[in-house]
């Protein structure tokens, strides 16, 4: 009968609601990657700084987020958060600030990379030819800068995108955990239901991530030169 | 802060981090092998194959491994296929690890030059002479610090295997929350396992990087 | 008449409706040195790596020995043992060191012994001044070293014919000198070569025959004297006149 398990998604209102789940996991993703980005820049800025102590400690922070696995993270600032702080922040602002908190330490390190890949060559030869400071930075450093950038930083928001995956786990309710009411309750009427329902999330997270893949890598394609 | 209890849970913690290092090592291994050769097959441009394995890149990253988990654990075995906890994750671990070594292979190979490939055949080697002695120890030097990030890539990626049913260090810390309620404890164990565990691999990483790049091939 | 070593039989290439080569043809005996001169993109480079089937022709046929050479026929990594290359970029496998360069193609290749092999290769560095050196990586060699290295790694094959592209081109001018006079020694020896080169000093001395290609056709060949003091075609005044303004 598995040829009519896809039946599951039309039934009722199944498809709507696993769409509505998929914005939830979308709004998520969006808020955290503008703000990491936001955020990304700034830490990117505050690294190339010479004070070692800030060096010290933006490393650091830099180093623990990138080695912990988000959903470590996740669980630290969930459960961490309603013992110490008696917050009960919810999933979904655990989420946001844990996704923030890893897309900020990721941005900055790209920020950084890309600042620093600047050589000082360049600088001179923009000074030889007579341009001032202002004008080495709008015209030469800045855009140089970010052609690097910003294919890496669409590569990150794929990975925060799929990141939030993550998040049914500390018991958000999206996409997945929609998928799963879906399949719980079409267990006796559809029992192929799981089949389906995981197969069009897994389309749904390619839908969303592969173009974004796809530009990133255009983009890093073209400007290599 | 309970030491006491600390102590006591510590051997669950110690059998966990030990299967998350085992699947973990067996998955590294496999999406090497699994990347070596969809990068070989991507860089001969193997007719049908290769758009089978440019697929499979595709699909696999840009897919949460949670989700590949889930259509495997859950899914398959609607058509059939039942797949135990343990080998559903190394086999999500590998179809995830694959298009990322594969990925560190194809711009490994890329950054050998082709002039080396035509010095080879010109010498009278066959192609898969100048592959295994001349391309790839090239190409695998180049890719390291690529195969080293994607190693401990995968390494974390393991923290989700709980949704399989493996009894891995989250699943240890959510029962000690949930049963005894010692969230310090059983997430300070957690925190200091996954150190453990992953601080070495990333210092041996960066000075392996670092030697490979004093020691530059640079013709 | 001797039977020539190399026979290379109305050849076409071309990319796109670009002509690269157009019904190539010439023959190489056994000890000849034939030089082939001519402008940049005039095809020279091409038609060697046609010779060894490094690239493909769409028409015509090279023969060594009698025996045609194509990019795809099965026993073409066994032709290219008797065709030795050298090119114009330092091709030095990075990784492994002078003698393992030399020595990894006879062992693998024509399955000789590793003893025998080292043997050969450590009298052939001598031979080029660079013994000392064996244990050394490319990158710890100047250009001109390298390049001599090359030309070993390919002798030690004992290649019936030997191509040469342009070997000199990317090296500092105080370094030319050393390669040539290498190549020269091989040329008195014996060796069957084929040199695509832009030293026309060199060329005179070396070569039994000058062949002058542009876009893609032989416009004319003859002996060294005939070409350099008396070039029959306008193309070949040109070309030489450039030469001499540089000079």
């Amino acid at each position: 009968m598995q040829d009519l398990g896809i039946k599951i998604l039309l039934q009722g209102d199944n498809l709507v609601r696993l769409l509505q789940g998929l914005g939830v996991t979308i709004s998520i993703s969006v808020i955290s990657v503008l703000l990491s980005l936001a955020f990304g820049v700034l830490l990117g800025i505050v690294m190339m700084v010479k004070n070692p102590l800030i060096r010290f400690i933006t490393r650091l922070y830099l180093e623990f987020i990138r080695i912990m696995p988000q959903l470590v993270l996740l669980f630290l600032v969930y459960f961490g958060s309603a013992k110490h702080l008696g917050w009960d922040l919810g999933g979904e602002t655990a989420s946001v600030i844990v996704f923030v908190l890893w897309g900020t330490a990721e941005m900055g390190d790209l920020v950084r990379g890309a600042l620093q890949s600047i050589s000082v060559h360049q600088t001179e030869s923009g000074k030889a030819l007579g341009l001032t400071k202002g004008q080495i930075y709008y015209y030469i450093l800045i855009p140089q800068a970010v052609k690097r950038l910003i294919p890496q930083a669409m590569n990150l928001v794929t990975r925060m995108i799929k990141t939030t995956s993550l998040i049914v786990l500390i018991g958000v309710v999206e996409v997945v955990k929609t998928g799963q009411q879906i399949i719980e309750s079409a267990r006796l009427t559809s029992p192929s239901a799981a089949l389906w329902i995981y197969g069009v999330i897994f389309f749904m997270y390619f839908i969303i991530c592969y173009p974004i893949s796809l530009i990133a890598g255009h983009l890093e394609k073209v400007w290599k030169e | 802060m309970d030491w006491n209890f600390i102590v006591q849970y510590s051997d669950l913690y110690k059998e966990a981090a030990l299967l998350t290092v085992r699947i973990a090592w067996i998955g590294i291994l496999g999406s090497l092998i699994l990347g070596l050769i969809c990068g070989m097959i991507r860089y001969y441009k193997v007719p049908v194959l290769s758009q089978i394995a440019g697929i499979y890149i595709e699909l696999s990253r840009n897919t949460p491994l949670l989700i590949q988990l889930f259509f495997l654990y859950f899914g398959l075995p609607k058509i059939g296929i039942v797949l135990q906890s343990e080998t559903c994750a190394i086999a999500g671990l590998i179809f995830l690890g694959g298009s990322y070594m594969a990925e560190a292979f194809r711009s490994g190979i890329e950054a050998v030059d082709r002039i080396q490939m035509e010095s080879g055949l010109s010498l009278g080697l066959t192609r898969r002479q100048v592959f295994f002695y001349i391309i790839f120890p090239q190409a695998a030097a180049v890719a390291v610090p690529g195969i080293g990030a994607n190693a401990i890539f995968l390494i974390k990626e393991t923290s989700v295997f709980s949704v399989v049913a493996l009894m891995d260090l989250m699943h240890v810390a959510k029962d000690l929350i949930g049963l005894y309620y010692k969230t310090d404890e059983a997430l300070f164990m957690l925190v200091v396992s996954y150190l453990i565990i992953l601080l070495p691999v990333s210092i041996i990483l960066t000075f392996l990087e670092r030697r490979l790049r004093y020691a530059g091939f640079g013709n | 008449m001797e039977k020539p070593v190399l026979e290379i039989n109305h050849i076409e290439k071309a990319y796109g409706d670009h002509k690269v080569l157009d019904d190539i043809s010439f023959s190489v005996k056994k000890g000849e040195v034939v030089v082939v001169l001519g402008p940049s993109g005039c095809g020279k480079s091409t038609l060697l790596r046609c010779l060894n089937g490094l690239e493909n022709i769409q028409g015509g046929e090279v023969k060594l020995n009698g025996e045609q050479i194509s990019q795809n026929a099965k026993n073409i990594h066994q032709i290219r043992q008797k065709i030795g290359m050298v090119f114009q970029s330092y091709d030095l496998f990075p990784h492994m060191n002078i003698l393992k360069n030399i020595i990894l193609a006879p062992m693998k290749a024509q399955h000789r012994a590793k003893e025998e092999v080292t043997k050969e290769a450590e009298k052939l560095l001598k031979r080029v001044g660079l013994l000392e050196k064996k244990d050394a990586f490319p990158r710890q060699l100047s250009g001109g070293q390298k390049q001599r290295v090359a030309i070993v790694r390919a002798l030690c094959m004992h290649p019936e014919v030997m191509l040469f592209d342009e070997v000199t081109a990317s090296l500092d001018p105080e370094m030319v000198r050393e390669v040539l006079d290498v190549m020269l020694e091989m040329a008195q020896n014996g060796s069957t070569m084929v040199i695509v080169t832009h030293e026309m000093q060199f060329a005179k001395a070396v070569a039994d025959r000058i062949i002058f290609m542009d876009q893609g056709k032989i416009v004319e060949e003859g002996t060294p004297e005939e070409f350099f003091e008396n070039p029959k075609t306008d193309r070949a005044k040109q070309f030489l006149n450039v030469f001499e303004f540089v000079a």
